[in-house]
């Protein structure tokens, strides 16, 4: 692999000026270290995936099929009378160039062909040499090209350097969105038998065992169990929570990614921990482990195919709504896709109400899944929880909106909400990159492989360099999110663009302000890190529990109070 | 056999797209109606008038003289810019003598000379201008002669 | 962009040297009438194409605070729920462009990303938009008889400042500014000029052709309006045999001739977004996708590895572990 530059010799590199030659005339150069490694053949033939095949991008020969050609036609034929997204996107771009210097990996390679124009050109071109008379006719004058081998090696190039966050589409007049263009290349690539390692072993994981992870069942339970051993020696609350199991209200989704990895299990325990709390009559199951979904990455059937189990799990279970953890692109998934691929719902589901506040959930009234943020928003604006904010005051924190939340669900509030309700001191990063406009975190849609680290961290310097702005302007040190590809994504680029900055899930913060029934004097963090601002212990022991309960319930009957009176109340 | 896939979904989808289409069909129809406008508001205003063809606005010219300041094709086109420089000259710079190609001396004066020929302001100006739709300024300061009204 | 300024160039010399050879009844009369055919078919036709395509999700793009909780505020306009809010949304786009006002623009300075706004394409975009629209409908004037009372008042406000004798008109000036901001921005900036096809500057080219030889007629080679309005009724009221009137210069032809290549060149280009703007699936439909479910008319039917599989499976180890089953281990063997 080659030498990784450091962050400022990195921005250094930048140079947003163009190459001489057309960008028709200029192929791409594989060479260790930019581009993520191809999936294997027998994952792929596993999947049923058409013309599986052993290849390497540094090749010549991509071994593709025979009739490779006729492949990409008739699947774009077949695909224009699919999408009308494809077929508008295909047609209206005027190249007014908005969308250029909006993309983050453009931002950080300075490479034209990562503007969102020109990526979405690289298929365009094709498009009007086979399908329009005018590219027909007049050929390069038009803009188009002939489909040939460097044109798929392009593709395979620059569509696994777009991460789908749609940040572009926001800006495009027409709101031309290179998330479907891209979903639609890879959608080509994968009939040729070309796709990712680290998409396409994730899916057949998740369609196997559940989750991405390829956890079995009984290793899914030990694991959830020693992250209970661990909150039972944080809190001294034993928490049992069930699997698999049917006549629940709730069935609990989450990405497996905060089961296994650091530092996801410290929000998922940080979800255990709240559920326990509200007493929540909730199911977890590791047959619909994975809230995730890499089929989003790799073509609409696969999508499908993997999201169905959360339905035909809630059904089996008998579950009356689905409860979503903290996730982008599964919260794509969920809220554009699930409904419409798998739906209707099955008949034990209901309008998703929450049965600690009575709130209906108007708004997933379909779907019936509601997300986590939302839920506790609302446990916290009813006043149900017992929060101590102290516990978090030695974090300055800061919010990262994944791209998906905010630009294809619009929860923009309901974690901020959250946030200021569960630590003191919140910053936000400037006003260009949060919110609907937020940055990618560089490694979305399945790029978030080792082996393609430089091109991340150059996609990821928007991001970082408004962390770091944050960070030397509010002393911030905490990075908040609601993603578990965040969760794996933030680390490295925190300590590449803005090191010391540490990032963490919502429902950890909130877990560790969480007072929950019972618990023990909380020295520790979910990390089993010393809290330095722990009030000295109370001298007498004994009636501290007293106290405790007391206390909660008093603070239950000032929430109704104020439930009652403050609707449409705002903070 | 992909043939036959896509001709099923499409039967499929046909009934459920009605909407979508509609709205769209409705708009073309709107678009259609707009740019054609010109063909459709003619023919209706043919049936009121019964005037199938448009002429040529008639003008007016003096029965009386025949010279004017200028050529008639110099006028046609130019007129206005005539009068422009009449008004700048008499107005701003206080001149009020203008000497012609040939050599003949005029007054100045919009109301003396043009109108004194071009007495009928409806039949010479307006026809033209009316048709054309051109709204000239020169009467928000000039009274209206009231020409062949009298 | 060499290719495109020469076609137009050529453009109009067919049509000045075919009108000056008398050839004024094919450019008067045959070739508008057929562009404006080709125009209107041509741009059903391509509609319709779209339409034929279904939108098989709710691709939404949310640009701010969706709908959820009573007591969260929702952007209506950004994130619209409604339909009403939805049409609002199209309308902002649609009238005000409202995607390209966000436009920024991103630079690297000392190693750090800046930002700020840039709001210029913007402004130049709705200037031509608008000064466009403006000329066009002022045009009417010779398409219609009696010219009804706004053309008359919204000429006379269009040139209220009443400079020169022939009324200058600000949407004159206007437009040609517009067009050249948009030019210029393509042939300067290094990274638009990059992404710019021939057929990015061909109807810069055409329109300031258009323009251009609007402005020559009105200002400086004057031209007989009147016989030109005769033209002109004769064709919409299709009186074809009526004579081609005399005192039209070939300066008109020419403009006449850039508008009609411009109607012909409209379907089959990108200066479709005109209609392409009404249906793009991200802006169009509300993003209420979890509440009301958006029918995917190709729904594919379901595939995926069942539970039962799944047990089958791990039957064994699911048991050890304590974890519920369907089937007992002893029972599913049989």
């Amino acid at each position: 692999m080659s030498k990784m530059p450091n962050s400022a010799e990195l921005a250094k590199s930048i140079s947003y000026s163009v190459p001489q030659k057309g960008w028709m005339d200029i192929k791409p150069e594989f060479r260790p270290g930019n581009y993520a490694y191809p999936a294997k053949e027998d994952t792929m033939r596993g999947l049923g995936m058409p013309n599986p095949h052993t290849w390497a991008p540094e090749n010549e020969d991509w071994g593709l099929p025979k009739n490779w050609e006729k492949i990409i036609y008739n699947a774009l034929k077949v695909r224009l009378e699919k999408y009308r997204s494809l077929k508008v996107f295909m047609d209206t771009c005027v190249r007014c160039g908005a969308c250029a210097d909006k993309c983050h990996f453009y931002i950080g390679s300075g490479d034209p062909k990562n503007m969102p124009v020109l990526r979405a050109e690289l298929l365009r071109s094709v498009y009007r040499k086979d399908f329009t008379t005018a590219g027909k006719l007049l050929g390069k004058v038009a803009g188009a090209r002939k489909l040939d081998k460097d044109v798929i090696k392009e593709w395979f190039y620059y569509f696994y350097q777009c991460t789908e966050c749609r940040r572009c589409s926001l800006f495009c007049p027409y709101g031309i969105d290179t998330a479907e263009i891209t979903m639609i290349v890879r959608e080509l690539l994968h009939e040729l038998g070309l796709g990712l390692h680290w998409i396409m072993d994730p899916v057949s994981n998740c369609n196997r065992t559940g989750n991405h992870l390829g956890i079995q069942p009984h290793a899914f339970k030990e694991i959830v169990e020693f992250l209970c051993d661990d909150i039972e020696e944080i809190t001294g609350v034993r928490i049992d929570p069930p699997f698999n199991e049917p006549g629940h209200e709730v069935l609990f989704i989450t990405p497996s990614g905060d089961v296994f990895a650091d530092p996801g299990i410290y929000t998922f325990m940080g979800y255990l921990m709240l559920f326990h709390e509200i007493g929540l009559d909730y199911t977890l199951s590791t047959y619909a482990s994975e809230g995730g979904n890499f089929g989003l990455f790799t073509s609409a059937d696969m999508m499908k195919k993997i999201n169905a189990k959360m339905y035909a799990e809630a059904d089996r279970l008998g579950a009356k709504w689905i409860l979503g953890g903290e996730c982008g692109h599964m919260w794509r998934v969920v809220h554009q896709y699930m409904d419409t691929m798998n739906g209707p719902t099955p008949s034990c589901m209901e309008v998703p109400k929450s049965p600690i506040t009575g709130t209906v959930f108007k708004h997933a009234a379909s779907t019936k899944m509601v997300h986590i943020a939302e839920f506790t928003a609302d446990l916290i604006k009813h006043n149900k929880l017992n929060l101590d904010l102290s516990r978090n005051d030695h974090l300055n924190v800061t919010f990262h909106d994944s791209c998906n939340p905010a630009r294809a669900m619009g929860m923009l509030e309901e974690p901020r909400y959250v946030l200021q309700n569960v630590c003191n001191n919140f910053f936000e990063m400037p006003e260009n990159t949060i919110r609907e406009q937020t940055f990618c975190c560089g490694a979305g849609s399945g790029l978030n492989t080792e082996e393609i680290m430089e091109i991340r961290m150059r996609g990821a310097l928007p991001r970082g360099n408004a962390l770091r702005h944050v960070q030397e302007k509010h002393d911030v040190n905490t990075l908040a999110c609601i993603c578990a590809i965040d969760r794996a994504t933030l680390p490295p680029l925190a300590d590449y663009w803005a090191p010391g900055v540490n990032v963490v899930g919502l429902h950890e913060l909130v877990a560790n302000a969480l007072v929950m029934k019972g618990e023990k004097r909380r020295t520790m963090d979910l990390r089993q890190e010393d809290l330095p601002n722990v009030p000295d212990e109370p001298e007498e022991e004994d009636e501290m529990p007293e106290e405790l309960t007391g206390g909660a319930e008093a603070d239950d009957a000032a929430a109704d109070a104020g439930a009652d009176n403050g609707e449409g109340g705002e903070e | 056999m992909l043939k036959d896939l896509i001709k099923d979904f499409i039967d499929e989808m046909k009934p459920k797209l009605i909407n979508d289409r509609m709205f769209i069909m409705g708009g073309l129809g709107a678009f259609v109606v707009l740019f054609t406008s010109p063909f459709w508001l003619n023919f209706l205003f043919s049936l009121f008038t019964g005037d199938d063809v448009y002429e040529r606005p008639k003008i007016a010219l003096p029965t009386e003289y025949k010279e004017c300041v200028s050529t008639r094709d110099y006028m046609r086109a130019e007129h206005m810019q005539l009068l422009d420089t009449w008004r700048d000259m008499a107005v701003r710079e206080g001149k009020r003598e203008y000497v012609d190609a040939n050599g003949n001396k005029w007054d100045i004066n919009l109301q003396n000379t043009c109108m004194s020929c071009h007495a009928n302001k409806p039949d010479f100006c307006d026809t033209c201008h009316t048709s054309n739709s051109v709204d000239p300024y020169c009467w928000d300061c000039h009274v209206e002669p009231k020409g062949n009204q009298q | 962009m060499l290719i495109s300024l020469l076609a137009v160039i050529a453009l109009g010399c067919v049509a000045w040297f075919g009108t000056s050879a008398g050839f004024q009844f094919a450019f008067g009369i045959i070739i508008p009438v057929l562009a404006l055919a080709v125009f209107i078919f041509g741009f059903c036709l391509r509609m319709m194409g779209w339409s034929r395509s279904p939108v098989p999700f709710n691709i939404a793009t949310t640009g701010g605070q969706t709908r959820s909780l009573d007591w969260v505020r929702p952007n209506r306009l950004d994130s619209p729920y409604s339909k009403i809010a939805t049409i609002g949304r199209m309308t902002l786009e649609i009238l005000a462009f409202r995607s390209l006002f966000r436009n920024s623009s991103t630079q690297i300075k000392d190693g750090r990303m800046v930002q700020w706004s840039a709001p210029w394409l913007w402004i130049a975009a709705l200037a031509f938009h608008y000064t466009f629209l403006l000329v066009f409908l002022r045009h009417f004037r010779f398409f219609i008889e009696p010219v009804p009372f706004f053309l008359t008042w919204g000429e006379a406000l269009d040139g209220l400042m009443q400079v020169g004798a022939v009324r200058f008109l600000m949407t004159d000036g206007v437009i040609v500014a517009a067009i050249l901001f948009l030019l210029g921005r393509r042939i300067l900036l290094p990274r638009i000029r990059y992404i710019s096809l021939p057929s990015d500057y061909f109807p810069l080219f055409l329109l300031l052709g258009v323009t251009l030889s609007g402005i020559c007629m009105r200002y400086f080679d004057k031209t007989d309006i009147s016989s030109v309005k005769v033209l002109i009724m004769n064709v919409v009221g299709f009186n074809w045999g009526q004579p081609i009137p005399e005192g039209i210069s070939s300066m008109f032809y020419l403009h006449l001739f850039f508008v009609s290549v411009l109607l012909m060149y409209f379907p089959f280009s990108k200066l479709m977004h005109m209609g392409g703007v009404f249906l793009s699936p991200t802006r169009n439909l509300p993003a209420n996708s979890r509440a009301v479910r958006h029918i995917n008319p190709w729904n594919p039917p379901k595939k995926y590895r069942t539970y039962a599989e799944y047990e089958d499976e791990f039957r064994e180890a699911m048991a050890e572990a304590g974890l519920p089953l369907e089937k007992e281990p002893e029972n599913a063997a049989g």
